[in-house]
């Protein structure tokens, strides 16, 4: 009996051994040649594998840091400039600092401002509905509400708001890694410019029809009259199309250009409220109210 | 103007009206003529056992979806009912209600719902839990209440074995086959047709088993490939055993009405969610449950091999209809 | 035993409300409307301006290159517009909009009913005057009929198939136009055979419409070279590929054109407009659209102008349901649910088909039961389940391995689901996503 387990043993680690110089022998042979650094860079990386970068997954991000000199275009969304400044430094490399960014849901044709015109039936998919019609609203360019972004985000950084049916973006959980901005079929959503102290101006519509017609469809549209770009002391706004566009590198966060939008189309986020302007601002808006709706009704 | 409130969806615009239910509760009336015959067989045995399984399953399928998965509950789709069903069937008659419910718990937990549901399961879970209790419970598991009617009682059933098992003993101890199957303890083909032998309460009868095929072939519930290439498997494959030899293997019509094969063939092995999907993947998996069977029965330890068979069956699923596609146009 | 396509396919509920209904011939209405995007392939370009008189039949805008048609006016009037107008998809396209003011047709359209049977011996005279007809496929897929007519170099057509299959529950206009115009089709069909040079025609009906399969029979007893060939009903034997699977026995290879084979395949309203654009020189201005619904009051046909607003239509039908809950464009099984109901009838709307609520919505979509039902009524023989799954993971490599490219969007695998999944949608998602990643590896 005790000879029995005392061969099993032997026998068994014998074989243990074998198999182990075996696989190390083959190890060698195969040896794949490759540049450590690789994956030095890898370990500093997140390992998410989102493809924000632009590159396939963490390890494509590394070996093309390790290639390129200049560091030009590499840039992992998710880490931010604190980890490309680790990488940088374990490549011994300078690199530039590029501004955090987050992606930015450019709609607000919730129910009160863009009324349902029909009830659509079919699979939950935006690609889907996109791509049979209008949508379930008179609005051709504005959001499905299917949440196709919801599905495509890695880091669970956006929602559907249930009151509004609009996808909401938690500023803490997004990296900007635009796999939102590839799955939406309208590109409503934008990676812009996170801000400093997170404050951002944008348009919040996308919609290309003419004034009389956007504005028809839904009451936050943006109609393309312009007031916005003449308002503007930077030169930072662009009509194109019937639709305002802000170029944020342009953009001083001055706010002058919300004021004047005659349909609340273009939103700032993260500002103070405006405790002081208030009253000016109402004069204003007094005054700013009737030519608005004489210039849409010319529109039209 | 646009009309308020039109319905918009891709096409198409019409639906067939088939739905889940009407599938597993036609399964389920071809399941009521094997179900009767085992009630005249087996007695009071049949129905405590076949209600506590479906109860146990349903039960077992509810608590699971509604407080671990935190789903809507869908018991009365019918699935768990078959699941319940199948599994009864498939164990002796007089088997304690415990050892059911812990089977049920391993067909619906382990073989279904692990796996995330309906539609899921790699394996058929009436069989994940079927195997489990034969091997947990060996002896319950293969000790076979005699056909008596209602003259058996549940628990204290007189016991015998099933045709299978005398001619795997008898061929163990020497005897040909020739001699067991004349020998007056074989009940006899006519008896195993009807299903008037010992077995698992639902596999006995072979002839209201074929009653249920034909009438879910006519409702067009399943498609003929799976069941015949098992049958003509089986018959090809102990055919040629039996004329190479017959005093070691029994003859077709003999594998054909013995032990689970029918019940097997038509109900377990065309479970939807475990066979493959293209017609020629069918009959390659029938093929196979066939072949592994008769090697089970006839080289194997157990007498009777068709669960095991569909089980590893069931794991070839996905890889031939990875590799099995239909017949395309043109 | 009727021939029929070899693998898959459904048999809905037929539902022909109106298979008895005379065809009507609607009045014309105070204002057309009508898109410069009619057909596949590129709009046409407008030739008249804003304030133009026009009459019926006159040139309104050409065909903007070779896979493209030409539009006429359907009725005399004013040009009021040209603009982009909402379609029936809700989307602005654009659209010629004409007042009418009387009716008035242009001298060079003979409009008697009396039939012709003397055929132009030429085949340039006869594709030149489909072309400047504005001819496509009047069966629903709308392609230029000219350029259909012309095979690639290289292939010869043997047979022209004429589609009078109708698979598509519901509708009944081609069944009508086969009873009342059954002598104008069988001249049109003459034309198309001289215009692509073939000697022999097959003319496939389902057996549904026995009256006009006995009805042709008997015209066609004179001309041997066109055969009825009487189908067995089941759908999509409509689709191209079907049709020439059943009425010749030869299968398209995958990716390829019908020419493949040999066969060209038209719809017999094609075939009436063949021979209205060939004998009458009228271009293609008016056709007969189904109105047809459960809940609607007085289902039938009725010919219209092209540009007719569809609730008009909807109007001669007895009006719209109050239980309406979708329209669509078309029959059931392919056809488009409609957001405006004031959009224009075009070429290529064959039915308007009423849905009410009981019947309308669909039912939420639950697990894959993996019954292979889909797989088995699938008429090329793909796996819509599979299909779908990838789609819906966007694995576009995969879903080109198997064959997504090859589905016909009939809808089989949706209609039979027990589950009720949407498997078509996916699949067209899938089918167009990989289309696109062909073409831009070509590139």
């Amino acid at each position: 009996m005790s000879t029995l387990v005392i061969i099993t043993i032997i026998s068994l680690c014998a074989i243990g051994i074998v198999s182990a110089v075996i696989l190390y022998l083959v190890a060698q042979k195969f040896k794949v040649e490759e540049d450590p650094r690789i994956d030095i860079v890898e370990g500093l990386l997140p390992g998410a594998n989102c493809g924000g970068c632009g590159y396939p997954g963490c390890r494509g991000l590394a070996e093309a840091a390790v290639k390129s000199e200049t560091m030009d275009g590499i840039l992992c969304p998710v880490g931010g400039a604190e980890t490309m400044n680790k990488i940088a430094a374990a490549l011994g490399r300078e690199v530039k600092a590029q501004a955090p960014k987050i992606a930015v849901v450019r709609c607000n044709g919730h129910c009160e401002n863009r009324p349902r015109t029909s009830v659509y039936d079919g699979a939950r998919s935006c690609a889907i509905e996109h791509s049979l019609y209008v949508g379930d609203t008179a609005c051709g360019f504005g959001c499905l509400g299917c949440g196709d972004c919801v599905t495509a985000c890695p880091f669970d950084a956006i929602h559907m708001d249930p009151v509004s049916s609009l996808p909401v973006v938690d500023e803490q959980k997004c990296v900007a890694c635009g796999a939102c901005v590839k799955a939406c079929p309208r590109n409503i959503i934008e990676l812009r410019n996170k801000g400093p102290k997170d404050r951002r101006v944008f348009v919040c519509c996308v919609n290309k029809d003419k004034g009389g017609i956007a504005r028809k469809a839904c009451k936050a549209a943006c109609i393309g009259c312009g007031k916005c770009a003449k308002e503007c002391p930077f030169g930072a706004i662009t009509v194109e199309n019937n639709l305002a566009y802000i170029d944020y590198s342009l953009c001083r966060l001055c706010r002058k250009c919300v004021s004047v939008c005659p349909t609340g189309a273009i939103h700032e986020v993260n500002f103070p409220p405006r405790k002081t302007e208030t009253e000016a601002e109402k004069a204003q808006a007094v005054t700013a109210t009737p030519q608005t709706t004489r210039e849409t009704d010319s529109k039209n | 103007m646009i009309m308020n409130k039109l319905l918009i969806s891709p096409s198409p615009h019409v639906h067939s009206g088939d739905t889940i239910e009407k599938n597993m509760y036609g399964v389920l009336i071809a399941l009521i003529p094997a179900f009767i015959c085992s009630v005249l067989f087996f007695g009071l045995g049949a129905i405590i056992v076949t209600l506590t399984s479906v109860v146990a399953c349903l039960f077992f399928e509810y608590v699971i979806q509604k407080f671990l998965l935190k789903q809507t509950p869908t018991i009365f789709d019918g699935s768990a009912l078959i699941t319940g069903v199948l599994l009864a069937f498939n164990v002796p008659s007089n088997l304690p209600w415990w050892i059911i419910v812990i089977g049920a718990l391993v067909a619906i937990g382990i073989g279904k719902m692990s796996f995330g549901g309906l539609g899921c399961n790699i394996f058929n879970p009436a069989l994940v839990g079927r195997v489990f209790l034969l091997i947990s419970f060996p002896v319950q598991m293969t000790t076979w209440p005699l056909a008596q009617g209602f003259a058996g009682s549940y628990i204290d059933a007189q016991t015998g074995a099933t045709p299978l098992a005398l001619l795997k003993e008898a061929v163990k101890t020497g005897q040909s086959v020739s001699d067991v199957l004349s020998a007056e303890s074989f009940v006899g083909y006519k008896n195993m047709l009807l299903g008037n032998m010992g077995g698992s309460l639902g596999e006995v009868a072979a002839l209201a088993l074929l009653i249920g095929f034909a009438y879910m072939l006519f409702r067009k519930i399943i498609t003929w490939h799976i069941p015949v290439s098992i049958f003509a498997t089986v018959i090809v494959f102990t055919g040629i055993l039996h004329l190479c030899n017959p005093d070691a293997y029994a003859d077709p019509l003999f594998h054909l009405l013995s032990g689970g094969l029918m019940l097997g063939a038509i109900f377990m092995a065309t479970d939807y969610v475990t066979s493959p999907m293209s017609h020629k993947g069918m009959i390659i998996y029938g093929v196979g449950i066939g072949i592994l069977t008769v090697v089970i029965r006839i080289f194997g330890a157990y007498p009777e091999g068709m669960s095991f068979a569909i089980l590893i069956m069931n794991a070839f699923t996905p890889l031939i209809n990875r590799y099995c596609k239909p017949v395309r146009f043109a | 035993m009727l021939k029929t396509f070899k693998i898959g396919g459904v048999h809905p509920p037929e539902n022909k409300l109106s298979a008895s209904e005379n065809i009507q011939v609607l009045p014309v209405p105070e204002k057309v409307i009508i898109p410069l995007g009619q057909h596949i392939g590129a709009p046409a370009t407008p030739v008249v301006q804003k304030g133009d008189k026009v009459k019926a039949g006159q040139l309104i805008a050409q065909a903007a290159g070779f896979v493209s048609a030409n539009i006429h006016s359907s009725v005399s009037g004013t040009v009021l517009s040209i603009d982009s107008v909402t379609d029936a998809a809700g989307l602005s396209k654009p659209a010629i909009t004409i007042q009418v003011e009387g009716d008035e047709w242009i001298p060079e359209i003979d409009r008697s009913s009396k039939p012709e049977h003397q055929i132009p011996s030429s085949k340039e005279e006869i594709l030149k005057a489909i072309a400047a007809a504005g001819i496509v496929g009047m069966g629903g897929a709308t392609f230029p009929t000219q350029v259909k007519l012309t095979p690639p170099p290289g292939n010869k057509a043997e047979v022209l198939i004429i589609n009078g299959v109708e698979c598509e529950p519901y509708l009944t206009a081609d069944h009508r136009i086969l009873l009342e115009k059954g002598e104008e089709i069988l001249v049109g069909v003459q034309i198309l055979m001289k215009a692509i040079e073939v000697k022999r025609a097959i003319i496939g009906i389902e057996n549904n419409k026995k009256d006009a399969i006995a009805h042709l029979q008997q015209l066609a007893a004179k001309t041997p070279e066109i055969e009825i060939c009487p189908l067995k009903v089941r759908y999509p034997q409509g689709g191209e590929k079907q049709l020439i699977q059943a009425t010749i026995k030869r299968a398209v290879p995958s990716g390829a054109l019908p020419i493949a084979v040999g066969a060209v395949v038209q719809n017999v309203g094609t075939a009436l407009a063949v021979y209205e654009a060939v004998m009458k020189n009228k271009p293609l201005i008016e056709r007969v659209v189904t109105v047809t619904g459960k809940s609607v009051k007085k289902p039938g046909n009725f010919l219209c102008r092209i540009g007719t607003p569809i609730s008009q239509v909807i109007e001669a039908a007895g009006g719209l349901p109050e239980d309406t809950a979708k329209v669509i464009g078309g029959g059931p099984m392919m056809g488009r649910a409609m957001v405006n109901i004031d959009s224009p009838v075009m070429k290529g709307t064959s039915g308007i088909l009423l849905i009410n609520e009981r019947e309308a919505s669909r039912k939420p979509m639950r697990n894959c039961i993996r019954c292979s039902k889909c797989v088995s009524a699938c008429p090329m023989g793909l796996e819509p389940y599979l299909l779908m799954k990838l789609s819906q993971f966007n694995l576009l490599e995969r879903l080109e391995e198997e064959k997504v490219m090859d589905c016909i969007e009939c809808g089989s695998c949706s209609f039979t689901c027990p589950s009720d999944r949407p498997l078509l949608d996916y699949i067209r998602l899938g089918k167009a996503r990989t289309g696109a990643m062909i073409r831009s590896r070509k590139k």
